[in-house]
């Protein structure tokens, strides 16, 4: 081949197509041998100080020490670090959840980190922003709406903070054991023109009466209810248990409540399920600044005293 | 036939222009001759703008760095000016008139910005300007390049190298001063206390500019700049640019025994123009793309026309046209001459509307979405809003918030004047309350107004909705 090369003095590999094309021994150019060096070096450097390689046990460990978990642990660490200021005063004892409402800056801090807690723990039953949830429960007794005024056992942030720590569970017996059908429609209506702000004879009638319905031994004299048994207020335009079915049946729905009862399933199984589950404790045992964050939150969703 | 002669003959004419046809791709130095006139003139009272880049963070306005882009705040200061993000398209408009800005300039006058005002072009002025006074002459120069080592030339060499790397980091650091306290910057390089970001933006322009002015040079506006290659395509026929005229110059010839030979042009082939140019650029063969329109050619061309008693003028700034003998249209009649000057007005109105109407205070309303409202147990209606309240003053302002638009309606939060953060977005959240048979539709409009208790100049209005059931 090399013999008759007819380019003696062009520094080639012999290689030759069709007369002229012919593969030249040139060296690369500078710049990709720069570049080719430069990337074999810096592999080693990465292999050295970097967990790079495979062993049996594991893998090289690299000189740094780095790790991707160790990585993420540093940046919460260093978010966590800018959160302290705050955490450390909703975490103190002696910091009381109004002080928490009273303070701009807190209060705004506690609000943002709480809306991932009511995510977490409350939004699946209360809805997002605290919006109630009338559809998800089994028997339709819904969720409380959270975002209005209407609160069952009160609405200041110290008895929000009570009901999230503790759970709440109030109970109305089953009338449709003692009372006929009769006078239960006719209770029924009573609360539904209660609701209007007027009355219904017959029904106030039952209602005042207590070998009939007494219901004014929880609902009040005035039907307003009372937060320490958490009975409901009869007289305003929010109802607990709203739907009975489809749409907004009120004389159903008064009905249903009044013949089956509210946490009453052991002796009646069409009984309303009203059941918030414990936070504290007793409960999920959250922490004590984790209920204060959410007892803010939920204070200002819309309703709070 | 006489075509195929004529060909023969234009090949042997591409042969010759071949000859003369060089592109220096950075193989060789540019060493430019250094001369005064007219053109030089204008360059450094242009070059002297820079100055403002290198000490205009030291002015003070109000105790506060009259012009400061706080990058971290987000905000930026331009005497007593505060700029937010929300201000962000008067900084559109500002692009778009410098954009048309170098057009306009581009159509009337060629590359006039690559010639006086682009840093390239000053900072590597600044460079060759040291290297002559260190080195000597362009002539010296190239000797002492090829001069075999000596300590002599290392010393040459590396002084001339300190003042470039001296300049370079004062460029760095005073790109930085523009986005940071200048004062402190300096306490803050001087005692290795800055930031990485400052580190690493002072090492990348001293870097960048000692290799960019002292090594790339020309070569950077022939490869690198996009600008060179945007201009090049904006000029057209009746542009003014440097242009050597032919008619009068060729055919071009030296002079014998300090004569011109008769019938030549008035070009007498000192090639001047070819020694000042900072680019390396014949003036002679045309418009070449790698000329920067900086006119150091007319300089050196007029000073050799004085010496030989001829009218200045050879070279000058001159239309194609205009050297073709063409009308030229006079400036304010060319289409788009008009089209750019229009375009650069309205952008200019646009920022000056804006400037005049930055309110110091500003405000936006999210409606709350979960819930859309609630019922209360007095049967009213609950909306839940988020104000987002920009306050761009530097001090803490008082304001109140009032609902226009919604008869029968009940602001409840804001019954109270309240306080928000200078220079900061406050978030507050108020209700609506509305008893349900005011509320004649599902959806209805309503105004947040809010105003500076104390300065009730400071004001804005936000529409959002108030919506009910059904």
């Amino acid at each position: 081949m090399s013999e008759n090369n007819p380019f003696p003095n062009e520094s080639n590999t012999g290689h030759f197509w069709d007369d002229s094309l012919r593969e030249l021994t040139n060296d690369p150019p500078g710049w990709w041998r720069i570049g080719f060096h430069a990337s074999w070096l810096w592999c080693l450097v990465y292999f050295v100080l970097y967990p790079a390689i495979p062993t049996l046990d594991g893998y090289s460990k690299g000189t740094m020490g780095w790790t991707a978990v160790g990585e993420y642990k540093e940046d919460l660490a260093s978010i966590d670090k800018v959160r302290q200021k705050w955490e450390d005063k909703i975490n103190n004892p002696n910091t009381t959840a109004a002080m928490i409402i009273a303070d701009d800056e807190l209060r705004n801090y506690t609000v943002r980190s709480a809306k991932v807690l009511f995510g977490d723990y409350c939004s699946a039953c209360h809805g997002s922003g605290g919006s109630g949830n009338s559809a998800m429960s089994a028997d339709q007794s819904g969720y409380p709406v959270l975002a209005d005024d209407d609160w069952l056992y009160g609405g200041t942030i110290e008895q929000i903070q009570t009901t999230i720590t503790n759970g709440r569970k109030g109970i109305m017996p089953n009338y449709g054991a003692r009372l006929s059908e009769a006078e239960i429609a006719d209770l029924a209506k009573h609360v539904v023109a209660l609701s209007d702000g007027s009355e219904h004879a017959a029904g106030k009638e039952l209602f005042n009466n207590p070998t009939k319905g007494g219901c004014f031994a929880c609902h009040g004299m005035d039907a307003k209810g009372m937060a320490a048994l958490g009975s409901a207020n009869l007289t305003d335009a929010v109802w607990r248990f709203n739907v009975v079915g489809k749409g907004d049946n009120r004389q159903a729905s008064a009905t249903h409540t009044i013949a089956h009862g509210v946490n009453s399933e052991l002796i009646d199984p069409a009984s309303r399920n009203a059941v918030m589950p414990a936070f504290g404790p007793l409960g999920k045992d959250l922490s004590a600044g984790s209920i204060k964050k959410l007892a803010v939150y939920v204070h200002q969703l819309g309703g709070g005293k | 036939m006489s075509e195929p002669a004529q060909n023969s003959q234009s090949v042997e004419e591409l042969y010759d222009e071949g000859q003369e046809w060089k592109l220096n791709t950075g193989e060789e130095t540019i060493h430019a001759k250094r001369m005064s006139g007219r053109f030089r003139t204008y360059k450094w009272m242009a070059a002297s703008l820079w100055l403002l880049f290198f000490f205009g963070p030291y002015l003070r306005w109000n105790g506060q760095q009259a012009v400061l882009f706080d990058i971290p705040a987000r905000q930026y200061h331009i005497f007593g000016i505060t700029i937010l993000p929300q201000d962000v398209w008067m900084l559109a408009l500002l692009l778009l008139f410098f954009a048309i800005l170098l057009a306009v300039v581009t159509t009337m006058v060629g590359r006039a910005y690559c010639g006086y005002f682009c840093f390239q072009t000053i900072w590597v002025d600044i460079f060759t300007w040291i290297e002559e006074k260190l080195e000597g002459a362009p002539a010296k120069r190239k000797k002492l390049d090829k001069a075999p080592f000596s300590v002599g030339k290392l010393w040459v060499k590396s002084k001339k190298h300190l003042f470039w790397l001296l300049i370079s980091a004062f460029t760095g650091l005073s790109f930085v001063a523009w986005f940071t306290d200048v004062y402190q910057l300096w306490v803050d390089y001087l005692t290795l206390s800055a930031s990485s970001t400052e580190w690493g933006t002072l090492a990348l322009f001293t870097v960048g500019t000692y290799v960019l002015a002292g090594f790339m040079r020309e070569q950077a506006c022939l490869w690198l700049c996009p600008y060179s290659r945007i201009q090049a395509v904006m000029l057209d026929r009746e542009s003014l640019i440097p242009t050597y005229d032919l008619n009068r110059g060729e055919p071009r010839g030296r002079l014998k025994k300090g004569q011109q030979i008769e019938g030549n042009g008035d070009c007498i082939d000192c090639n001047q123009c070819v020694a000042v140019c900072p680019t390396g650029v014949d003036i002679r063969h045309g418009l070449d793309e790698g000329c920067i329109t900086c006119a150091l050619c007319i300089d050196a061309c007029d000073s050799v026309m004085d010496k030989i008693d001829k009218p200045r003028g050879l070279i000058r700034y001159e239309s194609i046209d205009a050297l073709e003998g063409k009308d030229v249209l006079p400036l304010f009649k060319r289409p788009r001459v008009l089209v750019y000057m229009s375009i650069m007005v309205l952008a200019f109105v646009g920022i000056i509307y804006g400037l005049m109407n930055i309110s110091g205070l500003d405000i936006k309303v999210l409606h709350e979405r979960q819930p859309l409202f609630v019922t209360l147990s007095d049967g009213s209606v609950q909306n839940k809003y988020e104000l987002k309240i920009l306050n761009k003053t530097h001090d803490e302002l008082r304001v109140m918030v009032t609902t226009e638009g919604l008869d029968g309606v009940t602001l409840v939060g804001a019954e109270e004047p309240f306080l928000v953060r200078p220079g900061k977005v406050t978030p507050y959240t108020v209700y609506l309350r509305l008893p349900r048979r005011q509320l004649e539709e599902p959806t209805v409009p309503v105004y947040f107004k809010l105003v500076g208790v104390e300065k009730p100049e400071l004001n804005s209005t936000y529409e959002s909705m108030f919506i009910g059931p059904r």
